[in-house]
């Protein structure tokens, strides 16, 4: 388009006047100055982005169903891993008061009396729960012995301050009543909501035993929960262990029993802590009445009192264990709410209270079953390309009709059920299976010499072979049937011999294959399971059999998620690598 | 392939050498496979040839594994869970699938490479690191050893096959196609069912056998996400291999070597379809 042709609407070969795209352009070239324009008037280049953003956004719709379905179905349940294999916050949710005071702890002979107390109370508290074997196991996957070391323990812990339990009720047997705690301890808001409470509860029970038919009787139960326990500000001031541990004692019989604290006599640390406080400068001023001289009595006596420290008391009569620095030190290495313990292990280390160590000899199984897993993963992958090659090598050579029919044979195994292709081996493989009856027969070994082909490395690396053969064979033939065969045979017009011409001209241009279906045989096998857990026995299993032992048997999930992400971890690397190589739209399914 | 008349005996040997190895290669693949059918006719409870199978005896053969099969408890159970589980997986990843395959083959799509990344994912990570993933999330939220959870997890392990194969349809799909049926008047959803779908249906087809496959013969998920009632026909025969192997297990292995001799069949004949329907050179 040049100055000399007059303005005119319509130019070229269309001839149309008026707003078409065409005369747009034309025009908005033609104006020198001012942003080109589409038909309509607006900018092009808005009109354009417009039309663009909406493409965009369809497309996204179209995207975002599945994409929100993986995310939540597949991309969380692996981050949940991830996570789970740092995470370690039951030492310090079990034992939180513990865990502070061992803080203090410089990790030298045992902790001091204020942390014994600590344990005291949350072991007292997690056995009402039921929670201290769960945290027991945990700890026992790092030091044996605190599985056991806790539950007997948990056996224990109520004669925690049974000693100033006894005093005090021998004192006066008012601090055997249930009434008693209450009126010391609780917020007489609290009491009087509970009175409510409970007139309101045995009127429903006897207008329930009033009713006639066992219906009605159902439709009247009282399922109102009993108010929260609240404490008055008089005893959180004047006995504050004692009313810490009060309020935790009412919360846990009332979450766990269904009980009330004007029923139930308080667990006996609950007058140990009483004693901690009357003993450490009591002034029964901020009560008054009945309370207040049961107090200032019981304030009298306790310097009288006979005294068993809960260190003692956790040493002498539970387990001579709790003065062992060790334990200790376990429980301190693993108070932080996350860890990298279970990497750790899963690399054969430990996180012990003086730093991370090797573990011991015999406890090293993981770098030789991560060398293992490598080990039969490559010798897999060497064994499919042995015999994957000569065979896509011949299917790409042959006439499409007959390399079709051939190429069934490759696609049968690869669309057979993983099992029944497992289960073949396993029947051919047997000591007194199909393979060894043929050698037998054939004279090669003697009956009695059968050959051990299943339940060991061979019977995985056999029955492997066989099924990623395909995932071999596939990539291989994809890439040789596009090599031209113009190159060889120049090759050997050149005075190439057919080696030569094989090894110096096609096999390389044949590499993109081989590597491609090296790289998808070995990820495919080193996370296999199925098949190394039938046919391999315990000297040909992989890392993902330990992986599975974890989930289910030991029950040691962070260590099957630390093992996990590891593999994860170089199954990406490989990918990426896939990706780089041949790219992953390039992936194609027979 | 065809040996030159001028080949010396040397290239003769050698090519004929080549051909016995590659036979031998073919048999190793297909003998194991085909060696199971004739032993699940087995009258004996042996996993190898008795004397009177040799002699090709009729009292040597039975049907009795497959009567066990079909009326053993514990086996139709596991047929019945497969068969409720594996299709309803199927639809899901197939219809997910197909319209975010759509959405992907647009020209302009933001984070297309991360995107398809995820959507693969499933794929690419080895079985068991999925099943231990999803057993922990799934027991979070309450799905582990429900029937829901076992076909949300095989459904997004479908998914990435769904997307493959539809996404290589979509390739040689002609745009034209769609841009005439919008100039003559059809709305976007018109144009997809009347116009794209029955072009790509071979590619979504194959893409749903291979989902379909997946789920069916999927074990490793099911036995961390399933209960005792999801066992699966999958979970069944590896439990039978692990502990009592029972002959029942060749007449379960022939009846699937029968049913994927039947899929690929499909998948093949779709294959051809799609090409010639694309105008692509067979093979």
């Amino acid at each position: 388009m040049t100055d000399s042709v007059p303005p005119a609407r319509a130019t070229g070969p269309d001839q149309f006047t008026g707003a078409t795209p065409d005369n747009a352009i034309r025009d908005a070239d033609r104006a020198k100055a001012g942003p080109v324009l589409a038909a309509d008037g607006t900018p092009l280049k808005r009109s354009l982005n417009r039309a663009l953003r909406a493409q965009k956004l369809r497309a996204l719709m179209l995207i975002a169903p599945l994409l929100i379905f993986i995310l939540i179905t597949f991309i969380a349940p692996i981050a949940d891993m991830l996570f789970r294999s740092v995470e370690n916050d039951i030492v310090s949710q079990t034992l939180p008061r513990t865990v502070v005071e061992l803080d203090r702890w410089d990790g030298e002979g045992t902790p001091d009396e204020e942390t014994y107390r600590a344990l005291a109370a949350d072991l007292m508290v997690a056995t009402e729960l039921k929670n201290h074997t769960r945290l027991g196991s945990r700890l026992n996957y790092e030091t044996t012995g605190i599985s056991s070391l806790f539950r007997k323990t948990g056996r224990d812990i109520d004669e925690a301050g049974e000693i100033y339990m006894d005093q005090f009720v021998a004192l006066d047997a008012a601090w055997e009543e249930p009434a008693t705690w209450v009126s010391l301890m609780a917020d007489p808001d609290w009491i009087a909501a509970q009175a409510d409470w409970s007139a309101r509860a045995e009127e429903a029970e006897a207008a329930q035993d009033a009713a006639a038919t066992a219906e009605e009787a159902r439709a009247l139960e009282f399922t109102e929960p009993e108010p929260r326990f609240r404490l008055s500000g008089t005893a959180r001031d004047a006995l504050p262990r004692t009313s810490r541990i009060y309020q935790q004692f009412a919360s846990v019989i009332r979450s766990e029993d269904g009980d009330s604290p004007t029923q139930e006599q308080p667990w006996a640390i609950v007058y140990q802590a009483l004693y901690e406080d009357l003993s450490g400068g009591f002034t029964g001023e901020s009560y008054d009445g009945a309370p207040a001289r049961l107090l200032t009595r019981a304030a009298d006596a306790v310097a009288a009192f006979d005294t068993l420290p809960v260190k003692e008391f956790f040493i002498e009569n539970v387990d001579e264990d709790w003065g062992d620095p060790e334990v200790w030190g376990t429980i301190k290495a693993f108070s932080s709410p996350y860890t990298a313990g279970y990497f750790l292990s899963a690399i054969d280390y430990q996180l012990t209270p003086q730093g991370i160590e090797p573990q011991p000899d015999d406890q090293k199984i993981y770098a030789l079953l991560f060398k293992r897993t490598m080990f039969m993963s490559l010798t897999i992958m060497f064994s499919c390309v042995l015999l994957g090659y000569p065979i896509a090598f011949l299917l790409s050579n042959l006439p499409l009709r007959t390399s079709n029919l051939l190429l069934i044979l490759v696609l049968l195994p690869f669309w057979t059920s993983l099992l029944v292709r497992t289960s073949a081996w396993k029947v051919l493989l047997q000591q007194e299976g199909v393979i060894n009856d043929i050698l037998v027969w054939a004279g090669a070994i003697s009956d009695f010499g059968r050959l051990q082909l299943i339940n060991n490395q061979t019977g995985t690396i056999i029955a492997m072979t066989h099924i990623l053969l395909p995932f071999m064979i596939l990539p291989l033939y994809s890439v040789m049937k596009t090599i031209p065969p113009q190159y060889v045979r120049a090759a050997k017009s050149l005075g190439a011999t057919n080696w030569t011409a094989f090894w110096r001209v096609y096999f390389p241009q044949s590499v993109p294959g081989i590597g491609a279906g090296c790289i998808l045989v070995f990820i495919l096998s080193i996370g296999y399971y199925i098949t190394p857990e039938i046919v391999g026995g315990t000297t040909g299993t992989f890392i993902s059999n330990r992986i599975a032992y974890h989930i289910s048997q030991s029950l040691n999930w962070g260590l099957a998620a630390a093992l996990g992400t590891i593999l994860l971890a170089l199954v990406l690397v490989l990918y990426y690598l896939y990706d780089r190589i041949v790219g992953i739209d390039n992936v194609s399914l027979g | 392939m065809e040996l030159p008349p001028y080949a010396t005996l040397g290239q003769k040997i050698w090519h004929y050498t080549f051909l016995t190895i590659c036979g031998l290669i073919f048999f190793f693949l297909i003998a194991p496979i085909l060696t199971i059918i004739p032993l699940s006719f087995n009258a004996e409870n042996f996993f190898t040839f008795t004397p009177g199978m040799l002699a090709f005896d009729p009292e040597a053969y039975s049907l009795k594994h497959y009567r066990d099969f079909f009326t053993n408890s514990g086996w139709q159970q596991a047929m019945w869970n497969s068969i409720k589980i594996a299709p309803v997986a199927t639809l899901l990843s197939v219809s997910l699938g197909t319209l975010a395959a759509v959405g992907l083959s647009q020209s302009h799509v933001p984070f297309r490479r991360l995107i398809m990344a995820i959507l693969i994912s499933p794929m690419i990570v080895p079985l068991i690191i999925s099943a231990a993933g999803m057993y922990f999330f799934y027991s979070r939220i309450g799905l582990q050893g429900t029937y829901l959870g076992v076909v949300l997890a095989h459904a997004a392990l479908g998914i990435p096959f769904v997307i493959i194969t539809v996404t290589a349809t979509l390739v040689g799909f002609d745009r034209s196609l769609t841009r005439a049926s919008a100039n003559l008047g059809a709305g976007p959803v018109r144009t997809f069912f009347r116009v794209q779908m029955p072009l790509i249906l071979p590619g979504v087809i194959s893409g749903g056998l291979f989902a379909f496959i997946t789920s069916f013969d999927e074990v490793v998920v099911v036995l961390f996400v399933g209960s005792a009632g999801q066992k699966t026909l999958p979970w069944q025969m590896f439990i039978g291999l692990r502990e009592q192997i029972s002959p029942t297990i060749l007449a379960v292995a022939t009846i699937l070597v029968v049913i994927s001799i039947g899929l690929l069949t499909t998948v093949e004949l779709l294959r051809r379809r799609s090409e010639r329907l694309r105008g692509m050179s067979p093979g």
